[in-house]
């Protein structure tokens, strides 16, 4: 029935895509129920009826959602979907944001993320991010990347800083192009290379999940790759959530994908089977390029 | 004709070329079918037609005026057959011609005297006849001229813009110029305080009583010009002053910046920048009759002896009049660090504190450097509460409840009331002067290079 009439929409779409899309499917239609397969068994972080508000306006309705060890897990959506907020709330950076709140139940290994007793440092040390526009600190590259080991107390002798500052730096892939000038700034060097030097001092203190906001989207198509290849790579030590424009670089490295649609978790589901088999027509749409 | 008329007929003149170039403009902007056919807008064609109409009248006006004086004091003086030798003498002469030209009879004159003030008095009424004459002329001539090279074609903006460019660079030039005059002034009255006092006495000499003896038999003026007191007392008193500025107004700044709630921030940041806009005078008197025998008394309870003008109270009170300098401009510095950094060190899992610390600080540090040395500066130049509250005597101490006397404090007195202006007690005020120019170029020198150096980019 669904193919039905996106096939039908798909004629006429030729001439006036905008108006047809109204008709054929609604966008603006509550979305009551997940569906795909938003839970997993082997759960790093476990989240159970999420909602955010921004004062009034609700931004995320009744997320529930589960991200597995060692999985990459990319969210979609259009613009506005809230995709970034939830994202956000997963190491309680929304927290700088006034007048922002979270209901709902969300834990990583069991431990609530969200409550009167949990410190936000040690989360955020355990939940790293790196944001949609490279965001080094004004200072040397070395600097840069020693910056958590040293806050946090993780390296107590030089040498040691040393060996975790190298070890992130090959890990992210910028340590051959940057070893020569690691007492350089690091907002010298180019978009990609910021940006895997962010993903460089972000897995210097051990994380052991990775939150990615749109890490690629002010990168070109070069340091894209390097960066999808990097994801894949670290998938073997942490847990990634990534949230992208693009379906194809969801389609490339994650293991499952999620659809957000107006705040709401549309579908969830293995990546393969969301781009070629999509169970919800609002993801089909979405993925078949009719609105967003 | 007097020179205000004669502006006031320049000024109509401009506005009816102005008038006239634009309707030309427009009229034939409607036989060629529309504004766009032209090659500039109407409004440019009339501004040409002004500016070639006023600008070279003016400037003829002015350049009149500038020598219109000068030239006819020249041919006065040419015709008077024996003048003086000295160039006193000249000017005295020439002084009671005028007096004479404008009627005040002082004492007797003689035929020559009179002879020369009817001449200057007919020069003068030919001056200003020839002025008002070429001035009207050469305003009309030009803008005719502009209306009759009008063509459509006529790149009217271009050359507006250009002239527009010109005056620009003009104003940029007068400000530049003036500070160099300023400069320069300073510097030559200094040289002839320095042909009396040496250079090595001002500027080591331990002990400084300006008084020059009048008589041979006066008591007490021994005319000591040596400055380190003053200096000493300027920098006891601007350091006390950044002592209390700089931590009170940077934290200030870190917490409206940083902590504050929206609403807070609202109130406080108003609230703190009133105290900017307390007149000095009312700091004075603050520091002089509230703080200063606080001060005092406090010392006293606890067993100190101190006087009742301090350094310490006027520090302070300078210091608290600085602190919204500091603060206002380190927290602009700190709003404009981008929040992509502020997030990128709270997702690391940074505290707040560490945040400001190790990286929102460090990429304001060159604004806020900048803003605490225009807050030395300041404190450097400031007089109105050290004259009220830190003394007059030039003590050498270093001892901060004693009275201590700063530059600025010794300029103001030293040029308050009637001098003489050869002597070399007002003309150290102009020494001081240069020292204070130049103590606060160096500072800028400084302020520049450290900011050059720790400048850490952010985009």
């Amino acid at each position: 029935m669904t193919t039905m009439t996106l096939d039908a929409a798909g004629q006429t779409g030729a001439a006036q895509p905008k108006t047809v899309e109204r008709e054929t499917v609604d966008t603006q239609r509550k979305v009551t129920e997940t569906v795909g397969r938003p839970l997993c068994d082997n759960a790093k972080l476990r989240m159970r009826n999420v909602n955010v508000f921004y004062g009034e306006a609700q931004a995320i309705h009744n997320v529930s959602l589960d991200i597995g060890r060692n999985e990459v897990v990319a969210m979609i959506g259009p613009s506005g979907c809230g995709k970034s907020t939830f994202l956000r709330c997963l190491n309680r950076m929304n927290d700088t944001i006034e007048g922002c709140r979270v209901e709902g139940e969300l834990t990583l290994d069991g431990e609530p993320i969200y409550g009167p007793k949990v410190d936000v440092v040690p989360l955020r040390a355990r939940v790293g991010m790196v944001f949609q526009k490279p965001n080094p600190f004004p200072k040397s590259i070395y600097d840069n990347v020693a910056y958590g080991p040293k806050i946090h107390g993780i390296a107590s002798r030089r040498a040691e800083l040393d060996e975790i500052v190298e070890n992130s730096l090959r890990r992210a892939g910028l340590w051959n192009e940057v070893k020569d000038r690691l007492d350089k700034p690091g907002t010298g060097l180019s978009g990609g290379q910021q940006q895997r030097l962010c993903i460089a001092r972000a897995i210097a203190v051990s994380p052991e999940v990775i939150l990615m906001d749109e890490p690629c989207s002010a990168l070109d198509p070069i340091a894209t790759a390097r960066i999808e290849e990097l994801i894949d790579e670290l998938r073997e030590n942490y847990t990634i959530a990534i949230v992208t424009h693009s379906m194809q670089q969801a389609a490339r490295v994650s293991q499952r994908t999620a659809y957000f649609h107006l705040g709401h978790l549309v579908e969830v589901n293995d990546t393969e089977m969301v781009f070629t088999n999509p169970q919800h027509e609002l993801t089909e749409a979405y993925i078949t390029g009719r609105f967003g | 004709m007097q020179t205000p008329t004669l502006f006031a007929l320049l000024l109509l003149l401009v506005l009816v070329a102005y008038g006239t170039g634009f309707s030309r403009a427009l009229a034939a902007a409607r036989s060629r079918g529309g504004v766009r056919n032209l090659a500039s807008l109407p409004s440019y064609y009339g501004l040409h037609t002004a500016l070639w109409c006023g600008l070279p009248a003016l400037l003829l006006l002015g350049a009149w005026l500038a020598f219109d004086n000068a030239i006819i004091r020249a041919m006065v003086m040419n015709s008077i057959p024996d003048r003086p030798e000295t160039a006193a003498g000249r000017n005295l002469l020439y002084v009671q011609i005028q007096n004479l030209a404008a009627g005040n009879l002082f004492g007797e004159t003689t035929p020559e005297l009179q002879a020369a003030a009817d001449r200057l008095n007919s020069l003068r009424s030919g001056a200003s006849l020839l002025q008002a004459a070429l001035t009207l002329i050469l305003a009309l001539g030009l803008g005719a001229f502009a209306l009759l090279r009008f063509s459509p074609e006529l790149r009217a903006r271009e050359k507006v813009e250009k002239v527009l460019r010109a005056v620009l660079l003009a104003c940029a030039c007068a400000a530049i110029l003036t500070t160099v005059g300023i400069l320069l002034s300073v510097l030559f009255e200094s040289l002839r305080f320095f042909q009396t006092v040496p250079v090595t006495e001002f500027l080591f000499g331990l002990h400084w009583s300006p008084q020059m003896a009048l008589r041979a038999d006066q008591v007490g003026s021994s005319g000591a010009f040596g400055a380190v007191p003053l200096f000493t007392g300027t920098l006891m008193v601007s350091a006390i002053a950044m002592f209390v500025a700089v931590p009170v107004g940077l934290m200030s700044a870190i917490y409206l910046a940083e902590y504050a709630s929206k609403r807070v921030r609202a109130l406080a940041k108003p609230l703190l920048e009133i105290l900017a806009g307390v007149p000095t005078v009312v700091y004075g008197f603050f520091a002089a009759l509230t703080v200063a025998p606080f001060i005092r008394d406090l010392a006293t309870s606890v067993g100190v002896q101190a006087s009742s003008e301090s350094a310490l109270a006027a520090g302070l009170v300078m210091g608290i009049m600085i602190i919204p300098f500091v603060s206002s401009l380190s927290d602009d510095v700190i709003n404009a660090v981008p929040q992509s950094l502020r997030d990128g060190a709270l997702g690391l899992g940074s505290t707040r504190s560490e945040t400001v610390r190790k990286v929102v600080i460090p990429a304001a540090l060159p604004g806020i450097v900048g803003g605490v040395l225009l807050a030395v500066s300041r404190a450097i130049g400031e007089t109105m509460i050290v004259v009220m509250a830190a003394g007059l005597a030039a003590n050498l101490t270093a001892n901060p409840l004693e009275s201590v006397t700063t530059v600025t404090v010794q300029i103001v007195t030293l040029l308050v009331g009637d001098q003489e202006f050869d002597s070399p007690k007002t003309l150290a005020a102009f020494a001081l002067g240069l020292m204070l120019f130049l103590s606060t170029l160096v500072l800028n020198f400084i302020a520049l290079h450290v900011v050059k150096k720790y400048r850490e980019q952010y985009d």
